[in-house]
């Protein structure tokens, strides 16, 4: 099935640099309708108004961090419990990665990252686009 | 330090105590000069730690040193965020001016762009690094006051007793960017994800 590059995709972290950078990345993948959101409280509160396609999400932000993020989304009965959700994050350590992984992470991309390897991950778990 | 200066080290204090509470408790047999004795040498040794830790400074380093340190740092995330933001604000303008243009020529400026943004990320890394060697500074801060605060007066703790407070679930698993030889290569993250398929 074709990628709706018109769904809301949903950026999240604490680091306004961060941000631009992924929304100017997947602007050039064609994806035009991102909403940001600085922490995980932020956005819990926009995936319950909104319905989104893609979570992309840093890990360590305050006060709620991208796992607790990803295990309330999880845990959630609504139509974001099985959003597909992407961690990028600096926490590269083994344990991290299995953490995420148990918790219900679609993907995880390491920083720094390129490009291209944002495109791979989001069609690993979107499909080809 | 002073050459002239008596370096006592913790054992040597410990030792002393301990001749002196013998001593003390076995009082029939200490006379009143070797009490004397035995507690100014006591007296010696607390003032030449005081002079010792005097001389470190320990309160500017509290106050000033560690303070300064840290502010430092802060302006750096904050001038970096600041420079980065205006190049990203120039390859967003770049890509405006590229729309007119010959496809051909616009997408060799968007390839040039996404190298800039790709870059850019620097900020993030270098921003979570420094953040991390503030806490650390701040943390070594308080150490410094909580001495400050005791110095001469409380037994030391044992250097093998666990200080460190011990993170538990998701807090423990924030510890910022890893240093290259510690970090799991992207490689390996997919292989491990992998494994769970």
């Amino acid at each position: 099935m074709a990628v709706d590059k018109n769904m809301n995709v949903l950026i999240v972290d604490d680091y306004q640099t961060m941000l631009r950078i992924i929304r100017n990345l997947l602007k050039q993948l064609g994806f035009n309708n991102v909403i940001e959101a600085t922490d995980g409280s932020a956005a819990f509160e926009a995936l319950s108004k909104d319905e989104f396609g893609l979570v992309i999400s840093d890990w360590n932000m305050e006060p709620m961090s991208g796992l607790e993020l990803l295990k309330q989304v999880r845990a959630s009965s609504g139509a974001m419990k099985d959003v597909p959700f992407i961690m990028v994050t600096a926490e590269s350590k083994t344990e991290n990665v299995i953490a995420a992984k148990k918790a219900g992470v679609n993907n995880y991309i390491v920083k720094p990252f390129n490009a291209e390897t944002l495109k791979t991950k989001i069609a690993s778990v979107l499909g080809d686009f | 330090m002073d050459a002239n200066q008596t370096i006592y080290d913790r054992d040597e204090v410990v030792r002393i105590i301990s001749s002196v509470l013998s001593k003390v408790a076995k009082s029939e047999t200490l006379s009143r000069k070797q009490l004397y004795e035995e507690i100014r040498s006591l007296h010696d040794i607390i003032e030449a730690m005081r002079t010792d830790l005097g001389s470190v400074r320990p309160g500017e380093i509290s106050g000033k040193d560690i303070p300064t340190a840290t502010d430092e740092l802060d302006a750096v995330v904050e001038a970096t965020a600041r420079a980065t933001g205006t190049i990203m604000d120039s390859c967003e303008a770049i890509e405006k001016i590229a729309d007119e243009l010959d496809p051909e020529i616009k997408d060799k400026l968007a390839d040039q762009v996404t190298r800039i943004y790709e870059s850019c990320s620097f900020q993030d890394i270098t921003g979570q690094r420094i953040t991390k060697v503030v806490k650390t500074l701040k943390t070594i801060d308080e150490k410094v006051e909580s001495i400050l605060s005791t110095v001469g007066f409380k037994e030391m703790e044992d250097e093998s007793q666990e200080t460190k407070s011990v993170e538990q679930g998701d807090a423990a698993l924030m510890n910022g960017p890893q240093m290259p030889d510690q970090a799991v290569s992207q490689d390996d993250i997919d292989k491990l994800l992998a494994e769970f398929d």
